[in-house]
């Protein structure tokens, strides 16, 4: 186990739309460098759950700790922390009308006000980690979906977050681009980026995840290591979703 | 034919100088209105309760009462509050109001077709709301709204011969004096005609090298002409 300071905790979260309840009750601490793997069924609320912890959907109660301090606490400036928590979408959201290298700069320029030489190399640098320096200078629309993937993940590093919420980066993506998104992700990992990662990546839950999390109807069921939970699932629903996944996406995770 | 060619030379001169004034109240109606248009649709779109009730407000008595009404109103209606406007300052304003309310309509569209996604990316990134609109939604919205918006300034152009009502010294204005002075207002209407015609060209060639300016890699789903 990590025993890494905490990074980012959750007590007690409830997000409730009407009469719906999204999740209850959801506590959750993440160590420093930690990547934790969320999965479940969809529409348990676990994209619902990322969108509350940088703040892009307010929750009904509960609290979340970024390094000790209190974000939801009363005159916390919502722009400052999302800064610190980086975010990756599964429709990847980048700005259609800059280049990848745009993309990249404007949240340096504009948010951090980074003169914009300086922007430009970090933002250079940022495109190389994802293996993208030579794309620089093309649009989104020119680029293919697991680029710009990679491009919306280099556009959130350059804000050099302490967290970087995944959510379900690559549901989205024809099968073969998938491979050089994960990529990206697994070697941030290695370089002990803090990570939760929301995906149906079984694979990737195995091989890269410290911790992995099982969420259904709003609730956290399960959570622990992938030998864990992979070998030794406590709870019948665990073990049936499972399952499913494993069903659905083939056989060749299991190697 | 040769009559008409003949008249239409003899009094260009003085239909220029009408196409002039044509030209400066279009021109000052479009940008007064895309100003006000931004401002109201970014109120009605971004806005609080009461910026938003007064945007719509504003864009549903301009779009829902004729051009003529306003311009008669601001014209001779001001005075009575003890506001007195010249003729070409009346029309200017009626226009730039009209021409407001229905540009905050055509921005309105496009930037909720733009879509929440962008919005939700820029905050993400820890932008503010409003760093969001003028540096993510507005860049996208105003070059998606071009191709409907470009109608705008063409409706203005020929909607300014109404301001002859209150005798701004227009293009239709002159018409107006050269057909009661030569008591041939077939030709006097032809050659106005013929004039509006010009100048719709010259602002459609316009707003198609706009377009085709704005224009983002990628994006050409209309596709090369």
């Amino acid at each position: 186990m990590i025993d890494t300071p905490y990074i980012l905790q959750a007590k007690n979260l409830t997000k409730i739309y009407g009469e719906n309840v999204i999740f209850k009750d959801i506590s959750l601490d993440v160590h420093k460098g930690e990547t934790i793997v969320i999965i479940g069924p969809s529409g348990t609320g676990k994209s619902t759950l990322l969108r509350c912890l940088n703040l892009l959907t307010p929750v009904n109660s509960g609290q979340i700790f970024l390094e000790g301090e209190e974000i939801t606490a009363h005159g916390v400036d919502h722009d400052q922390v999302r800064q610190k928590i980086g975010m990756v979408f599964q429709n990847f959201l980048l700005f259609n009308h800059l280049t990848a290298l745009g993309n990249v700069m404007i949240g340096l320029t504009k948010v951090k006000k980074m003169p914009p030489e300086k922007a430009k190399q970090k933002a250079l640098h940022e495109l190389e980690r994802v293996g993208l320096a030579d794309r620089a200078h093309h649009y989104p629309a020119q680029l293919s979906g697991g680029q710009q993937q990679r491009v919306a993940i280099a556009r959130a590093l350059a804000m050099d977050p302490l967290v970087m919420l995944f959510d379900e980066p690559t549901s989205a993506l024809d099968p073969e681009l998938i491979g050089e998104v994960l990529g990206v992700m697994e070697q941030l990992a290695h370089e002990h980026m803090t990570m939760l990662v929301v995906t149906h990546e079984m694979g990737f839950a195995r091989e890269v995840a410290d911790r992995i999390i099982f969420m259904e109807k709003g609730s956290i069921v399960e959570q622990g290591s992938p030998e864990d939970l992979f070998e030794r699932p406590q709870h019948a629903r665990t073990r049936e979703f499972l399952g499913k996944i494993s069903e659905l996406y083939g056989k060749k995770e299991k190697k | 034919m040769i009559s008409f060619f003949e008249f239409f030379v003899r009094f260009l001169p003085d239909l220029l100088s009408g196409m002039g004034m044509t030209l400066l109240l279009t021109a000052e109606g479009v940008l007064a209105g895309f100003i006000l248009g931004l401002a109201a649709t970014l109120a009605r779109t971004y806005g609080g309760n009461f910026w938003r009730n007064l945007a719509i407000g504003y864009i549903e008595l301009f779009r829902g009462t004729p051009l003529l009404v306003q311009v008669f109103l601001l014209y001779y209606g001001l005075p009575g509050l003890g506001i007195t406007l010249s003729r070409e300052w009346s029309a200017f304003l009626a226009l730039g109001l009209n021409s407001g309310a229905y540009q905050a309509e055509y921005l309105r569209g496009s930037i909720l077709a733009i879509g929440e996604g962008q919005m939700l990316a820029a905050r993400a990134i820890g932008m503010s709301k409003w760093k969001a609109v003028f540096y993510i939604i507005l860049p996208q919205a105003l070059r998606l709204a071009i191709p409907a918006w470009a109608n705008e300034p063409v409706s203005l152009l020929k909607a300014t011969s109404v301001v002859f009502l209150i005798a701004v010294p227009e293009l239709m204005t002159r018409a107006k004096l050269i057909a009661s002075r030569t008591y041939d207002p077939i030709s006097s209407y032809l050659a106005v005609a013929v004039l509006y015609l010009v100048l719709v060209y010259l602002v459609d060639a316009t707003m198609k090298w706009l377009e085709r300016r704005t224009r983002l890699p990628g994006f050409s789903a209309v596709g090369e002409r």
